[in-house]
């Protein structure tokens, strides 16, 4: 129980001032640039690969094109998710500590996957 | 906080039945959430049939009926019964909407009528509303400037500028949307809601306000504002017609304005 007002609970601990307008259009930005991206990383990376040999992959991403939407594919895709997921964990996710554990690792794993699919391409990209 | 089940007090239960004087011929049945705080226990749906021949067109009209005429412990707000005081707020037929606005011929089958969700029950019909009063009130919704007013008195406003409240100076804070809210069920601790919200614009969007930016600043957060996903049940449910979740966009675009 507590004795605390109406207007202290609604005022709680004040705006915090600083990434929330950052936050909602950092998601909005990637989202915009993934419509053609994934475009591209559907009709062109994947099924204009379907039936491509290692050596036929080396070739593709060898292209500087390729590469760099690869790599923005990549960091975009993995960017938007990172934020939306961390708004839907701050939605359903009501115990402090239990939201910025799961905030981090998720921060974690995004950083972790975007490098490692960056590195991956880049492998390809200069010779397999 | 997130429920997927109502706790086990809350569940509700099968309640009395009232029915319909005897050579009645016209009935319709409403069920309607009861719980008393007195006696405790579970809440119950209790079932009356009323006398459609003699009841007015409104579901309010049914209420003032049923508390009239058959169960006066039968609890609920209202006030002027023409859809101007926001009293009468409640969720109906699945909607939250304003009883006196809603005709009781536009539901199918019975009418269930249950308080506004995801709020605590004082009683029957009435939810708490403390904590979104204290919500509204920190937002400060009274106009604020330094410029001392004109001599004459009036603070003048264009036309154009006064057109910018259309859709804002409407809302009679009935608390329909801000309850239809998913989001706003979930984190009601620290997100403003649909309603507070729209308020909010409507001093941001006024050309006599001063303090636009102080109160940008005071809903620069990631649970203030910025927990709107535009799932737009609030100005679906609206029983004014308004558009509450085009003026949280006009917030964020505000927002985004002042950073470049």
């Amino acid at each position: 129980m507590s004795l605390r007002t109406p207007l202290g609970k609604a005022r709680g601990l004040g705006a915090a001032k600083e990434g929330a307008s950052s936050h909602w259009m950092a998601e909005r930005l990637p989202a915009i640039a993934l419509v053609p991206l994934m475009l591209w990383f559907v009709f062109v990376a994947i099924i204009g690969n379907l039936d491509a040999s290692y050596a036929d992959m080396v070739t593709f991403m060898g292209s500087p094109w390729n590469a760099t939407l690869m790599l923005l594919t990549v960091f975009c895709a993995f960017y938007h998710g990172m934020l939306g997921l961390i708004v839907i964990i701050e939605d359903y996710v009501q115990h402090h500590t239990i939201k910025h554990i799961l905030v981090f690792g998720l921060k974690m794993y995004a950083a972790l996957g975007s490098v490692l699919a960056a590195v991956s391409i880049l492998k390809l990209t200069f010779g397999g | 906080m997130v429920e997927f089940n109502l706790p086990r007090n809350s569940r509700v239960q099968e309640g009395k039945t009232h029915p319909a004087p005897a050579g009645a011929k016209n009935t319709r049945t409403f069920k309607i959430y009861r719980w008393d705080p007195d006696q405790g226990g579970n809440p119950r749906l209790d079932t009356y049939s009323v006398d459609m021949d003699n009841c007015g067109p409104m579901v309010l009209d049914a209420l003032i009926k049923i508390k009239d005429e058959v169960d006066p412990t039968l609890t609920f707000r209202r006030s002027c019964r023409e859809g101007i005081c926001g009293s009468c707020s409640m969720n109906i037929d699945s909607y939250n909407t304003l009883a006196c606005l809603k005709p009781i011929a536009d539901i199918k089958g019975d009418v269930a009528i249950y308080p506004l969700p995801h709020l605590q029950v004082v009683k029957d019909l009435v939810p708490d509303l403390n904590h979104i009063y204290a919500q509204y009130t920190a937002i400060e919704p009274w106009l604020k400037a330094d410029t001392p007013p004109p001599p004459a008195g009036e603070r003048l406003q264009s036309p154009e500028d006064r057109a910018e409240l259309d859709g804002l100076w409407e809302c009679i804070l009935c608390f329909c949307c801000q309850t239809s809210c998913p989001s706003y069920w979930w984190n009601s601790d620290r997100y403003l809601g649909p309603a507070i919200l729209l308020q909010a614009a409507r001093w941001v969007l006024d050309s006599r306000d001063e303090a636009a930016g102080e109160r940008l600043d005071q809903l620069d957060d990631p649970f203030r504002l910025f927990r709107c996903h535009t799932i737009m049940n609030c100005t679906d449910t609206c029983p004014k017609g308004l558009n509450p979740g085009e003026a949280i966009a006009k917030l964020k675009i505000k927002m985004f304005e002042r950073t470049g």
